[in-house]
């Protein structure tokens, strides 16, 4: 096996044994992301010599008597996530050469246990979008078909996992950004509970809505990134005071005894026949390994989409209210008064997908529109969630696919907003509700991955981490490579 | 519902975003259909239904009003457009 190939886990005990040093390992990384990136396209920015020089320094404290399973690990993050040092983007031309002057809290946390920080991998415009698409600087293509879209918004990191272009990844999810470019790309992606890892440094897209999670290759990768960048931070005001529960080591328990959900309103028409096939086959799996499969009705699920879409909107167009030209971010100097100032900076800096849902968002909050629309949508997100409830008292976590079809052709949907917004369907509830989630791979349909969700209870990360390896291990569709 | 275009110009300005014919063409069509699709939202009757702004319980964070570490003002500085000394320079705002 090539060292680009390893998963954390793996490279972990490499390390540990002094087979292989942090150097090594990132030299190979990069190497790789040297041979393949041209055609994937998963990276903003790469800084390789930083990457080493972080390197050199995770040996020494190795060899100091350190240990960390993240110490020496080479990871990409996704461009929303602030960097000290290394450029942030936000895929958007209004951060075009910002450079953040703070780390967020998980990078931070990262750095502290040693990680070495790759780059920065691409992203629709302010996370906006379910393709890559909207990046003001150029596609992702899906490591399984270049043809192809990753999936989106943090679909460098999901393509940059899928190609060995690193070790493991930090994706952001608002409405599915991490758990449908993991589907896409046959990796594993967590999007966790609200609250449970702190959102300092993040870029506000949607605050009510957004997670950082981890995208990697196997589910225990995700379980070590996530105990990492879990936990209270009194910088982030919705940050939860829990403990972060020991995730790696009980994931192997299995699932004998337990109960998964199946919401009978996810299978309908327009889901692809080979997913919904995949699907089935993986309950299954679970069945034969002792779970007991159920039928669940969440009768809101129609409504997700229309909810979403404005709350989410609503949240970004305050969000990027911010982006004034003033402070930080791309500024028109053309413009004679202040009130032009602003309008040329932010015509100019953003892209057509931001425009359209500030517009949406700021529509949805205007005088007059605010009761038929945000309040609207904020009371049925509360019947949403009360689906969530009802479902979640009668099973201890849901089985759900990731997304209606795998992977579509790069530009297919791309001037069709809700054709693009209806391929985030199955995802986008759990974040209304602000549940956990993971996405593994389930099978291939014509050479594409297919991905499924399991959703869980608020903080029950743990015990859907357990439930997602115990299927991954009964099957092999987590160590099928891409060839590129 | 279908938007007009006078109202989606004035959306644009209260979102301090600037038009061309064309884009506005395209987004009356295209936030008609969103709009169009979010009806279905009142089809539910959720009058006795309270809202969900978060999911958290709502509570206010406060910390002690005491100088903690923070950016210097030449790294608060660095990615403005236009600073002098200290300071971010904006356009005059008074005649």
């Amino acid at each position: 096996m090539e060292l680009h190939e390893l998963t954390i886990r793996q490279a972990h005990e490499l390390l540990v044994g002094r087979e292989i040093s942090s150097v090594d390992l990132t030299a190979a990384v990069l190497a790789r992301i040297r041979a393949v990136e041209d055609r994937v396209k998963a990276y903003i920015h790469v800084s390789a010599d930083s990457a080493l020089a972080s390197a050199a320094e995770a040996d020494r404290r190795r060899a100091a008597g350190e240990d960390h399973p993240l110490l020496g690990i080479p990871l990409a993050i996704k461009d929303v996530i602030v960097t000290q040092g290394i450029p942030t983007t936000c895929g958007s031309k209004m951060l075009q050469g910002f450079m953040p002057p703070y780390d967020s809290m998980v990078v931070s946390r990262l750095r502290r246990a040693g990680a070495v920080i790759l780059g920065k991998t691409n992203t629709d415009e302010f996370a906006m979008g379910s393709t890559t698409e909207n990046s003001r600087f150029h596609t992702t293509h899906n490591p399984w078909d270049l043809s192809r879209v990753p999936g989106g918004s943090s679909g460098g990191s999901a393509a940059a996992v899928a190609s060995d272009e690193c070790i493991g990844s930090l994706g952001s999810d608002t409405g599915g950004s991490i758990r449908q470019p993991a589907g896409f790309c046959g990796v594993a992606g967590l999007k966790p509970t609200y609250g449970r890892v702190s959102r300092n440094g993040l870029v506000a897209f949607a605050s009510s809505l957004d997670q950082i999670g981890p995208i990697c290759k196997q589910v225990a990768d995700c379980a070590m990134l996530f105990e990492t960048i879990a936990g209270y931070d009194s910088k982030d005001s919705t940050s939860v005071d829990l403990p972060v529960p020991d995730c790696l080591g009980g994931i192997a328990d299995g699932v004998r005894g337990l109960r998964l959900g199946v919401p009978k309103e996810y299978f309908v028409d327009g889901m692809q026949p080979e997913v919904n096939q995949a699907i089935q086959k993986a309950l299954k799996v679970w069945e034969s390994l002792g779970a007991e499969i159920v039928e669940v009705s969440m009768p809101h699920t129609e409504y997700c989409l229309s909810v979403y879409y404005l709350l989410a909107t609503a949240e970004a167009s305050a969000n990027l209210a911010r982006f004034d030209g003033i402070r930080y971010g791309y500024s028109d100097h053309h413009a004679e008064s202040l009130w032009d100032g602003y309008t040329a900076s932010r015509t100019e800096g953003f892209g057509a997908e931001v425009k359209r849902r500030i517009m949406l968002g700021t529509y949805a909050l205007s005088a007059g529109y605010y009761d038929a629309y945000y309040l609207k949508a904020q009371k049925v997100r509360t019947l949403i969630k009360q689906d969530y409830d009802r479902a979640l008292e009668q099973c201890d976590a849901l089985i759900t696919p990731t997304s209606p079809t795998t992977a579509y052709g790069i530009g297919e949907k791309v001037n069709d907003p809700l054709e693009m917004y209806l391929s985030d369907i199955y995802t986008l509830s759990l974040n209304l509700a602000g549940l956990c989630g993971i996405a593994i791979p389930c099978g291939f349909a014509a050479g594409l991955p297919i991905g499924l969700q399991i959703q869980g209870n608020a903080f029950a990360e743990a015990e859907i981490m357990r439930v997602a390896y115990a299927y991954e291990q009964a099957t092999e569709w987590h160590l099928a490579h891409p060839t590129l | 519902m279908a938007l007009s275009r006078e109202q989606v110009q004035h959306i644009a300005e209260l979102a301090r975003l600037e038009l061309s014919e064309q884009e506005t063409e395209l987004f009356v069509e295209q936030l008609s259909a969103i709009l169009d699709y979010a009806e279905q939202l009142n089809d539910l009757d959720t009058d006795a239904v309270p809202p969900t702004a978060q999911v958290l319980a709502l509570r206010n964070v406060m910390r002690s009003d005491e100088l903690q570490p923070c950016l210097t003002p030449d790294q608060a500085l660095a990615n403005a457009p236009q600073r002098q000394d200290a300071y971010f320079r904006v356009r005059a705002i008074l005649e």
